[in-house]
């Protein structure tokens, strides 16, 4: 592989995060897992309930 | 900002806490209670499932507003002490981030009430989180020292959405609620203000003592102070509460009046009435709403 392949802009870069802030990003990250899934739950839920009928009465 | 969060990707850092504290959970807790207040005082019933879904909504969209706010004042935030230690001026939390953040929750909470109760109530929760941020943060904040009066709006409107929730209206009794919160903010913020008047002076904020002074400051707060006592009477004098509430109304007014009296009498450098004042103005509040709340709950008053 010549020189200009290694600096090229569009040859990847990445970066190794240290291993606090990845245990971070992987919390963060379910996180946010877990609220999109309440977030899903709760819609079934709250269409469940009023496709039965319940409201405002 | 840390050398830690100057050198690294702050989104790398930010854990669940630090979103979770861009919700101003405090805050939060406010709207929390007295919109279930106007839940609660509200005629007809709601699914108990689809009022925790209405309220938690609320809840988020409250969030929202105060993600929004953090990312829009930043800069500020950044300057004054009491806030300085805010995950976005901390370094722990991207503004970028914040805003999307912020952003996604406010159209989740609207879409959500709406899918949990009625239409009125998601748009006044949609106008709570355009006025907190627009008109507040992004327009007064900066501008007026009437910023808080206006802006208070944006914290009085709850009650509303909560009883909109569960009645698909908003009659006379909501927006009396309103009013109580609404004349309620400009005593408990101008007396926060005349303590941390330096953090909003470096900052830029034209508060109320920054661009009147402290005696102009002390002289609205007991004018305030006044009419506060007498509109937190009106829910006894509509009709939507109890003797028992016009007595605890009363009483909580005229010590209110009274710490407003101590603060207008004060010297300049004296801001222990202020801090009495601020600190008694949240029990004021939550007395009024509690009062209602009970009354309602053990049948006192239907």
């Amino acid at each position: 592989m010549s020189d200009v392949d290694k600096t090229s802009p569009s040859a990847p870069q990445t970066t190794a995060l240290p291993t606090d802030a990845k245990k971070q990003r992987d919390r963060r990250n379910l996180s946010i897992a877990l609220g999109l899934g309440v977030f899903i739950i709760l819609v079934f839920a709250v269409t469940i309930l009023r496709i039965g009928g319940a409201g405002t009465q | 900002m840390s050398e830690a969060a100057a050198n690294t990707d702050p989104s790398a850092l930010a854990g669940p806490q630090d979103y979770f504290a861009l919700l101003k959970p405090r805050v939060m807790s406010l709207v929390i209670f007295t919109a279930f207040v106007g839940m609660v005082a509200a005629p007809g019933t709601l699914h108990p499932m689809l009022a925790a879904v209405a309220l938690l909504s609320i809840a988020v969209g409250a969030g929202a507003s105060g993600a929004l706010n953090m990312w829009w004042d930043a800069d500020i935030d950044a300057i004054m002490t009491r806030t300085a230690n805010r995950p976005i001026p901390a370094g722990r939390v991207p503004r970028a981030e914040a805003a999307a953040f912020g952003g996604f929750l406010s159209v989740l909470s609207v879409a959500l009430l709406a899918l949990a109760s009625n239409y009125l109530a998601a748009g006044l929760l949609a106008f709570t989180i355009f006025f907190y941020v627009v008109i507040y943060s992004m327009w007064l904040k900066r501008l007026t020292p009437q910023n808080i009066v206006i802006g208070g709006a944006a914290g009085a409107l709850p009650p509303v959405v909560g009883w909109a929730a569960v009645s698909g209206a908003a009659p006379l009794e909501a927006w009396v609620l309103f009013a109580i919160i609404f004349l309620w903010t400009p005593p408990h913020f101008w007396a926060l203000a005349l303590y941390k008047r330096g953090d909003y002076e470096r900052a830029g904020i034209p508060m109320m003592p920054v661009v009147k002074g402290e005696r102009s400051t002390r002289r609205q707060i007991f004018a305030y102070a006044l009419i506060l006592a007498a509109a937190g009477t009106a829910p006894y004098l509509i009709g939507m509460a109890s003797a028992f509430y016009l007595v605890v109304a009363a009483a909580m007014g005229a010590v209110f009046i009274t710490l407003s009296w101590k603060v207008l009498r004060a010297d300049d450098q004296d801001h222990g009435p202020a801090k009495k004042l601020f600190g008694f103005s949240i029990l004021y509040l939550f007395a009024l709403f509690a009062t209602i709340l009970i009354e309602q709950l053990v049948g006192l008053y239907v």
